[in-house]
């Protein structure tokens, strides 16, 4: 066991299947200044749009990484967002926006103990769990809004959620960093991090240390929810709405960002840090594929393929 | 003096059959003292339950004088238990000092997790024990022996009043085990109550102030060590054996032509240099604790783990088993040890498991022919004496032993020259055990060569002809059965008991030889 101790720059690249998400984005990014700096890539604007695109996503796919790295998967929180716009903009509406905020919070903790419950309490896979979760979240938003557009009136709550920006800067880049930064530190350096790893890593013998598994899973789905409830409300204030389309297919994005930044489907490995440029790296491509004129069609061509090819290439050959 | 533990009256059923009754364990403080038993005898069972993993049917628990009423591992370690779980508590995503430190990480002034204050404190341990183990280095990326220290330091690591160490040295060197000896008696004098478990006598006669003896779920005896020579312990440990096994008849093996010759066979960790010959009509019996090799031996030869070195003939013709399959095709197949999750698919039907390896051999076209199977199943429920209420009903609904039958069943209709049974009666209940027993008499009879692994030293000396025995890899000394026999003898059942502690002592005996032989090379 007496290996030499890797240099930190020549571990980064003996591992370079682990970093490969790293590697990638720079790579991409690369080509894609080099080609379509014409096109404006390079330009300011362009670059905060991303971000602007990226920031929903981001904010899920934190969440994400627990819920994979404890070994469940939450397939509801797209849904979830779009039902959180339209609790929060009729509770502005009817109270303000204090209370839409927190009724947007308790929409997500509402659905995350709702999931927890069925899939610890109850034993239901949590993929069955919050697929059907998926559904009943919709459901419940266009039966709610009688699957109409609700208008909110605070320009505040939309400057704060979303809308606003400081100088050129937007303020869901903060949503995103604060996510990201608080995301990494919890998962990494606390004592709750740490049993999430521990329950997806190995079940059985995190119960027989002592971690309370079914606790944490219940936990990190709640989590989940949360944030997607939060992802919601900044949709919201984007767009100055609650609609129940908002957010409708972000699982898919999320969970691949949270893959492709090294997190995995069975439990046990993931980081903040790669999951936040996994994201990046999904708001890039698009932005990439629609500045080089692609279709939308083959912009899903693409973007599946370049997906597959970052995975296949982080998989360890046996 | 308050004793460190007391267990009254433990009784723990699983699922019908009884793992401990009415079980009495006394354990004082300041004492190590040694579980002793057989495969079965309730070792395993008694300590989980003390660790909260399992909950008594019946009973008290008291831990220092205190009632232990919850059974969870947290109300365990809370009342100041550890115990090491034979690798079953390390998660293997984590590194090796996240592992030992788990839900006790040390953290810095902020409360955050400081893993690399538990990597040194890891590295601390491991050098008090003069054994190199890389607190940095991923649990899944050790081989048997460092996962072995890792969990022995995660339990150690732990400041507690009661500690737990289940078989700890079976992956250890003999001078890593003095160390831990060290370590222990250490623990000893600050007042820790110790229960070893070991099937190595002579390293429970180094370490134990006392020992208390279960034998199939009872408590037989508990004692000083000075009160136990080693063939007292045996004797307590075997018992006398219920007639069920000897009453079979192991008849005299019509020996045809050598089916199987293994030639200095070679895995990647186990096994070492093994040769022996099978020949048509025999039971060969593979005896061992565990560890020794016998499995991997088993594995090698059925092509699940590939061969390194060696040779392998068959009917005299060298061949070449990179794979189960091509295992099969030589006509060897392997009755894997856990049922379960490598012999059957228990939501499936009997007819169902049972053409699944031959599946090719009965569809046209890809299309299974429904009537064959029929007939294979129904040849097969009749040959082995399945208890099934229909071929159709789900594995899952059938007892143990006849759950094994139909994965004896599934191999037999490959119609395999050489059967490989790894640990055919796991779980099984006595009266089914002594029917597979004379199931596998059967086969051989009917021109089969069978290699049988068992733990139960009865179920080999009833079962086979000849027995390898095996110690850390390698093969020993080849016995024949029959010289275990003492003939003065009258009664079957004592002879059985006879015999059973003649092997129990050459296994001991291999294995001391092993360990001098590691001694002498580690100090050369």
């Amino acid at each position: 066991m007496a290996n030499a101790v890797p240099t930190p720059l020549g571990g980064f690249f003996t591992n370079w299947r682990q970093n490969i998400i790293y590697i990638g984005f720079v790579l991409i990014f690369v080509v894609f200044a080099l080609t379509l700096s014409q096109k404006g890539f390079l330009n300011p604007t362009n670059l905060l749009n991303i971000i602007r695109q990226t920031a929903m996503i981001a904010v899920m796919a934190v969440a994400m990484t627990f819920v994979l790295a404890s070994g469940e998967i939450d397939l509801s929180i797209g849904a979830v967002a779009g039902l959180a716009t339209v609790t929060v903009a009729m509770a502005i509406a009817v109270a303000g926006p204090v209370a839409g905020v927190l009724a947007g919070i308790a929409t997500g903790i509402a659905v995350g103990c709702f999931n927890g419950f069925l899939t610890t309490k109850v034993g239901i896979p949590s993929f069955l769990t919050t697929l059907a979760m998926m559904g009943i979240a919709k459901g419940v938003a266009m039966w709610m809004s009688s699957t109409a557009a609700v208008p909110i009136l605070s320009p505040n709550y939309s400057w704060l959620f979303g809308g606003g920006s400081i100088g050129p800067i937007p303020v869901l880049l903060f949503w995103m960093l604060v996510a990201g930064a608080i995301g990494h530190f919890v998962l990494r350096r606390t004592g709750f991090g740490r049993r999430v790893l521990a329950t997806g890593g190995g079940e059985t013998a995190a119960r027989y240390s002592g971690i309370d598994t079914a606790g944490i899973k219940f936990k990190v789905l709640v989590l989940s929810s949360t944030a997607a409830a939060i992802a919601g409300m900044l949709y919201a204030g984007r767009l100055q709405s609650g609609r129940f389309q908002l957010g409708e297919g972000d699982e898919l994005s999320v969970i691949a960002a949270a893959v492709l930044g090294g997190t995995s489907l069975f439990g046990g490995k993931g980081t903040v840090v790669g999951t936040i440029v996994g994201a990046l790296m999904i708001g890039l491509i698009n932005n990439g594929l629609i500045l080089m004129g692609l279709e939308f069609s083959q912009q899903l061509i693409a973007r599946g393929a370049i997906i597959i090819l970052a995975v296949a290439l982080s998989q360890k050959k046996a | 003096m308050t004793s460190a533990v007391v267990m009254t009256g433990i009784s723990k059923a699983f699922g019908g059959v009884k793992a401990l009754e009415n079980v009495d364990f006394e354990v004082f403080p300041g004492e190590v003292h040694a579980l002793l038993g057989g495969n079965g005898a309730g070792k395993s069972t008694i300590l989980k339950v003390l660790n909260g993993v399992h909950k008594p049917d019946s009973g008290t628990i008291m831990v220092g004088g205190a009632p232990l009423t919850t059974h969870t591992p947290e109300a365990a370690r809370a009342a100041g238990i550890a115990m090491n779980f034979q690798e079953m508590s390390l998660i293997p995503t984590l590194t090796v000092a996240q592992n030992i430190f788990l839900t006790r990480e040390a953290r810095t002034l902020r409360g955050f997790i400081d893993d690399a204050d538990s990597e040194r404190k890891a590295a601390e341990i491991f050098a008090m024990l003069e054994v190199k183990v890389d607190p940095k280095a991923l649990v899944g990326s050790l081989g048997a022996g460092q996962k072995q220290l890792t969990e022995i330091a995660k339990a150690i690591s732990q400041t507690s009043k009661v500690l737990i160490l289940d078989e700890p040295s079976t992956a250890l060197a003999v001078s890593d085990v003095e160390r831990l000896f060290t370590f222990l008696r250490k623990l000893k004098a600050q007042g820790v109550a110790i229960i070893y478990v070991s099937h190595r006598m002579d390293e429970i006669a180094r370490i134990a102030d006392r020992a208390t003896i279960l034998r199939d779920g009872r408590h037989v005896v508990t004692a000083p060590m000075a009160d136990l020579p080693i063939d007292v312990m045996i004797e307590h440990i075997v018992g006398k054996r219920s007639k069920g096994l000897a009453d079979v008849a192991r008849g005299d093996a019509l020996r045809g032509e050598v089916l199987l010759e293994v030639r200095d066979l070679s895995g990647a960790h186990k096994p070492h240099n093994v040769s022996f010959t099978l020949h048509r009509g025999e039971v060969l019996g593979l005896a061992g604790l565990l560890g020794s090799g016998r499995s991997a031996l088993a594995r090698v030869i059925a092509g699940v783990e590939p061969a390194v070195s060696g040779e392998i003939r068959i009917k005299g013709q060298p061949v070449t088993i990179r794979n189960p399959s091509d295992a099969i095709s030589a006509g060897v197949a392997l009755v894997p040890e856990a049922r379960a999750t490598q012999g059957i698919i228990p939501a499936h039907s009997v007819t169902t498991n049972m053409v699944l390896a031959v599946l090719d051999r009965i569809s046209d076209k890809g299309i299974v022919d429904r009537q064959k199977a029929k007939v294979i199943t129904d040849d097969m429920i009749q040959r082995l004496q399945i208890k099934t209420a229909s071929r159709d009903h789900a594995v899952s609904t059938l007892s143990g032993g006849n759950q094994q039958k139909v994965v004896i069943g599934k191999w037999l209709a490959t119609d395999p020259d050489i059967l490989v049974l790894d640990e055919p009666t796991a779980g099984i209940d006595i009266g089914s055990k002594s029917e597979i027993i004379r199931l596998v008499r059967d086969l051989a009879a009917q021109g089969k060569g069978i290699v049988m692994i068992s733990s139960e030293l009865s179920e080999l000396l009833t079962a086979c002809d000849r027995i390898l025995v095996m110690a850390d890899g390698r093969a020993h000394q080849m016995i024949d059965r029959a010289t275990l026999d003492d003939l003065t003898e009258p009664d079957p059942g004592h002879r059985l008991q006879a015999a059973e502690r003649q092997l129990q002592i050459e296994i001991q005996k291999a294995l001391s030889a092993e360990m001098a032989q590691t001694q002498e090379v580690s100090h050369g």
